[in-house]
C-alpha cells in the first residue's frame, strides 16, 4: 500500500513539474517561434538564447505589487485567479502520457488515474474555467472587463457544445470514454483517418476554447485592452496566463490522446519513447496554435457565434449520426 | 423592461487608437449607438507657433504634424510659400520632390496597412509593414541626415543636392517592394477573416463623403475619382505617368485595396522620376531666399552676408494671401499662408486631413460593432499629431 501510494505521488509530482515547466516554456516557445515569423530575434539575452526568460518572468510576477483595486468585489476577485488555474492543470490527471516503464521489477502505468469516464472528467473539469472568466469580468467592476468575460463566456459555452460532440463521435468509435483504451484502440488506424471530421472540429473547437488567435477575442488587446484579466496585476495575473498555457497543452493533448494515438508511435513505443512520441504530438499542436497566431487576423463577435452555431455546431451532429449509423451497421 | 446603454470611454490610453484619440461610445452590448471623437490630447499648437518663426524656420514644424508623412508636409508648405514669392523651381529639384514625396505616401501606407492589420488581430503584418519602412527611412536619411523629421525640402527646392548613390539607392528599394506587398496581400486580400472583417464595414456613400469634405484613398474609394496630383498638377506632376485608383465600395476592404493599389502606383512615379531625374540646379538661384551652399559659404564673403541674413532676418514676401493644397497619404493636406510683408506669416492655417476624416467617424461606427470601431479608425488612418495641430 505504501509503495502505491510512493509510486503516486512520485508520478503527481513528475506530471505536474512538467505541465508547469511546459507552460513557462511554452511561453519562451511563442515568443521566439512568433518572432521568427515576425522577423525578430524574442527575447534572447536571459540565459543562452533567453532559455532562463521563463523564470525572469516569473520571478518579476511574483515580485511585482499586487494591486487589489479600491472597486472591486474583493472576494469574487480574488478567487477567480484560482478557479483560471486550478481546472486547467486539473485535466491532466486522465491523459495517459505513455504506455508503462519497469522500474526495480515493478510496472508502472504511465497516467495518474486510469478512470473509466475520462472524456467525462476532462469536459467537466476544464468547463469549470468559464467561471473564473464569467467571476474576474464581473468583480473586476470595469467595464472593458465586463466586455471581455461576456465574449468569452458565450465563445466558451458554445463551442464547447460542438467540441463535445466532436469528442462523442470518437467515443462512438471506439466504445470507451476511457482514454487508455481509445489510445490502445488506435493501435492500428489512428482517428484523425477514421474521424477526420471529429478531427477539424476539435481542433478548431480546441482552439476557441483556450481563447487563442484568431478566437483571442476576449483579450483582443486592440479592442478591449486585456479583456478579463485588465484589472489583475502580478500573479493573480500571472494564473490567467498560466492557466491560458496549461489549457493549451491540455487541448493539445487531448488532440493527440484522441485522434493521433496518443503515446503509439509509429515505430517502437515502449517506456521513454512512449512518452517521446506523447510530447512532439503535443507539440505538433502548440506549434499549430502560435502558426495561427502569428497569420491570421481576429473574428468578430458575431461572427464567431454564427461560426460556432450554424457551422460547427450541425456539421458535428451530422458527423455523430452519419458515426453512429456506421457503427450500429458494422 | 427598460434597458440602459453603456458609456466607454476608448482612450486616449487605448493599444487602438493610434495615438491620444479619445473615442466616447454608447454602446448597447456589442452595438455601436453613438460614437464621438474626443480630440485635443496632443495638441501642440504649431499653426500658432508658425506665426513666430521666420518663414524657413516653419519647415521643420510641419514634418511634426503628420509625422508619418514629414516630406508631403513639407512640400505643401514649401508650394505654399513659393506661390507667395512667385519663385520658379529647378527640374531636378521638382523632380527629386516628386519621388521622395511618392516615397513619402509608400512609408505612410506601409505604416498603415501594419497597424490596421495589427488592429484587426493579424499581429505579423505590423512587423513587416515596418520593416519595409525600414528602407524608406534609410532614403530619408541618406538625403537628409534624419530618419522621421527630414525636413528636407526648403522654400526654393532642397536643403542640398542629392547625394550621388540616391538613384541606386532608391532603385534597390523599389525593386523590393513589390514583392513585398504582393506578400501582404497574399495575407490579407483573400484571406477570408479579413474579408468578413471589412467587406461592408464602415460604408460611407459618395453622397455624404463629398458633403463632409472628405478626401483621400477614403474618398476615392467611395467612387470618387479625385486626386489633386491629377486635378491640380502641382511639382510637374503631370510629366508623369500614373493611375488613380478607385473602388465604389466605400467600406474597409474598399479603402484597404485603394491604398494598396496606390502604394504600386506610387512604385512607378518614384521609378519615373529617377528614371528621367534632370541634371541641373537643386534649388533656385534666389538670392536672399535660398540660403547659398555650404561650400560657399565658407569661401565667399557675399554667399556668407547672404547666409547671415536669412538665418538672422528672414526674407520679406509681397503682402498677401495663398492657398495650395497637395495630396498628402492621408488626403488633401492644405497650407494657407496669410503675409503681411513681415519675414513672419502673419497666419499660417493647414487644413489637416485626417481631421476632417476623423469627423466622419460616426457616420463609420454607427450601428456596427464595438470591433468596427478599431476596424474605421484604422482605416480613416489618422495621425493625431495632424489632427491637433
Amino acid at each position: 500500500m505504501l509503495e502505491v501510494a510512493i509510486i503516486s505521488v512520485i508520478k503527481v509530482v513528475f506530471v505536474f513539474t512538467a505541465l508547469l515547466t511546459a507552460c513557462a516554456y511554452m511561453t519562451l516557445i511563442e515568443r521566439r517561434v512568433v518572432a521568427r515569423f515576425q522577423t525578430r530575434l524574442g527575447p534572447i539575452y536571459t540565459g543562452p538564447n533567453g532559455l532562463l526568460q521563463p523564470v525572469a518572468d516569473l520571478v518579476k510576477l511574483l515580485f511585482k505589487e499586487d494591486i487589489i483595486p479600491e472597486h472591486v468585489d474583493k472576494k469574487i476577485y480574488m478567487i477567480a485567479p484560482l478557479a483560471a488555474f486550478i481546472p486547467a492543470t486539473l485535466s491532466i490527471v486522465v491523459i495517459p502520457f505513455g504506455s508503462s516503464i519497469t522500474i526495480f521489477g515493478r510496472e508502472i502505468d504511465l497516467v495518474l488515474s486510469n478512470l473509466n469516464v475520462g472524456v467525462l472528467y476532462v469536459f467537466a473539469v476544464t468547463s469549470i474555467g468559464v467561471y473564473s472568466i464569467i467571476l474576474s469580468g464581473w468583480s473586476s467592476n470595469s467595464k472593458y472587463s465586463l466586455l471581455g468575460s461576456i465574449r468569452s463566456s458565450a465563445q466558451m459555452i458554445s463551442y464547447e457544445v460542438s467540441m463535445g460532440l466532436a469528442v462523442v463521435s470518437v467515443v462512438l468509435v471506439s466504445g470507451s470514454l476511457n482514454l487508455n483504451q481509445i489510445v490502445a484502440h488506435q493501435a492500428n488506424l489512428w482517428h484523425i483517418f477514421s474521424q477526420p471530421v471529429a478531427f477539424i472540429i476539435f481542433l478548431v473547437c480546441g482552439i476557441a476554447e483556450t481563447n487563442r488567435a484568431p478566437f483571442d477575442l476576449p483579450e483582443a488587446e486592440s479592442e478591449l485592452v486585456a479583456g478579463y484579466h485588465t484589472e489583475y496585476s502580478a500573479m493573480k495575473f500571472g494564473m490567467f496566463f498560466v492557466g491560458e498555457y496549461a489549457n493549451m497543452v491540455t487541448v493539445s493533448a487531448m488532440a493527440a490522446t484522441l485522434f493521433l494515438g496518443g503515446w503509439q508511435g509509429p515505430g517502437d513505443s515502449s517506456g521513454i519513447i512512449s512518452m517521446l512520441w506523447f510530447a512532439i504530438k503535443v507539440f505538433l499542436f502548440l506549434f499549430l496554435y502560435l502558426w495561427l497566431r502569428a497569420t491570421t487576423p481576429r473574428f468578430r463577435y458575431d461572427q464567431l457565434m454564427s461560426f460556432g452555431w450554424k457551422l460547427l455546431l450541425p456539421l458535428a451532429i451530422l458527423n455523430v449520426l452519419v458515426t453512429s449509423a456506421v457503427v450500429l451497421i458494422i | 423592461m427598460k434597458t440602459k446603454t453603456m458609456t466607454l470611454n476608448m482612450g486616449p490610453q487605448h493599444p487602438a487608437t493610434h495615438g491620444v484619440l479619445r473615442v466616447k461610445l454608447d454602446l448597447d452590448g456589442e452595438r455601436v449607438l453613438e460614437a464621438y471623437p474626443v480630440i485635443g490630447y496632443l495638441h501642440t499648437g504649431i499653426e500658432k507657433t508658425a506665426e513666430a518663426k521666420l518663414y524657413h524656420k516653419v519647415v521643420p514644424l510641419t514634418d511634426r504634424m503628420d509625422y508619418l508623412a514629414p516630406m508631403s508636409n513639407n512640400l505643401g508648405y514649401c508650394l505654399a510659400v513659393e506661390k507667395l514669392l512667385d519663385m520658379e523651381i529647378p527640374p531636378k529639384a521638382q523632380w527629386a520632390r516628386v519621388c521622395l514625396a511618392e516615397l513619402t505616401r509608400i512609408n505612410s501606407h506601409l505604416v498603415w496597412v501594419g497597424t490596421h492589420a495589427l488592429d484587426i488581430g493579424a499581429m505579423s503584418m505590423a512587423l513587416y509593414g515596418f520593416r519595409e519602412r525600414e528602407n524608406i527611412v534609410h532614403i530619408y536619411e541618406l538625403v537628409s541626415g534624419q530618419r522621421m523629421m527630414s525636413s528636407y525640402f526648403r522654400i526654393g527646392g532642397l536643403s542640398k543636392d542629392l547625394p550621388e548613390n540616391f538613384n541606386e539607392e532608391v532603385r534597390k528599394v523599389l525593386d523590393i517592394l513589390p514583392s513585398r506587398i504582393r506578400e501582404y496581400e497574399d495575407l490579407l486580400t483573400n484571406n477570408r477573416i479579413w474579408r468578413n472583417r471589412t467587406i461592408g464595414v464602415g460604408k460611407l456613400s459618395k453622397k455624404e463623403a463629398l458633403k463632409s469634405s472628405i478626401t483621400g484613398p477614403i474618398l476615392r474609394a467611395s467612387g470618387v475619382k479625385h486626386d489633386l496630383r491629377k486635378a491640380i498638377p502641382y511639382s510637374s506632376y503631370d510629366k508623369f505617368d500614373f493611375d488613380i485608383p478607385t473602388r465604389t465600395g466605400g467600406d474597409v476592404f474598399s479603402r484597404y485595396e485603394v491604398r494598396v493599389e496606390e502604394m504600386y502606383q506610387s512604385i512607378k512615379i518614384a521609378q519615373q522620376a529617377i528614371d528621367g531625374m534632370p541634371e541641373g540646379d537643386w534649388a533656385a538661384n534666389a538670392p536672399g531666399v535660398v540660403s547659398p551652399p555650404k561650400e560657399k559659404v565658407l569661401n565667399e564673403m557675399e554667399a556668407l552676408i547672404f547666409h547671415f541674413k536669412i538665418v538672422t532676418e528672414g526674407f520679406h514676401p509681397p503682402k498677401g494671401e495663398t492657398y495650395v493644397g497637395i495630396e498628402s497619404p492621408k488626403g488633401e493636406i492644405g497650407f494657407y499662408i496669410v503675409s503681411d510683408g513681415s519675414p513672419k506669416p502673419h497666419r499660417m492655417r493647414v487644413r489637416p486631413p485626417s481631421f476632417i476624416n476623423l469627423s466622419s467617424l460616426n457616420k463609420l461606427c454607427k450601428g456596427g460593432f464595438l470591433s468596427d470601431v478599431i476596424a474605421n479608425i484604422g482605416s480613416v488612418d489618422i495621425v493625431l499629431g495632424e489632427v491637433d495641430r
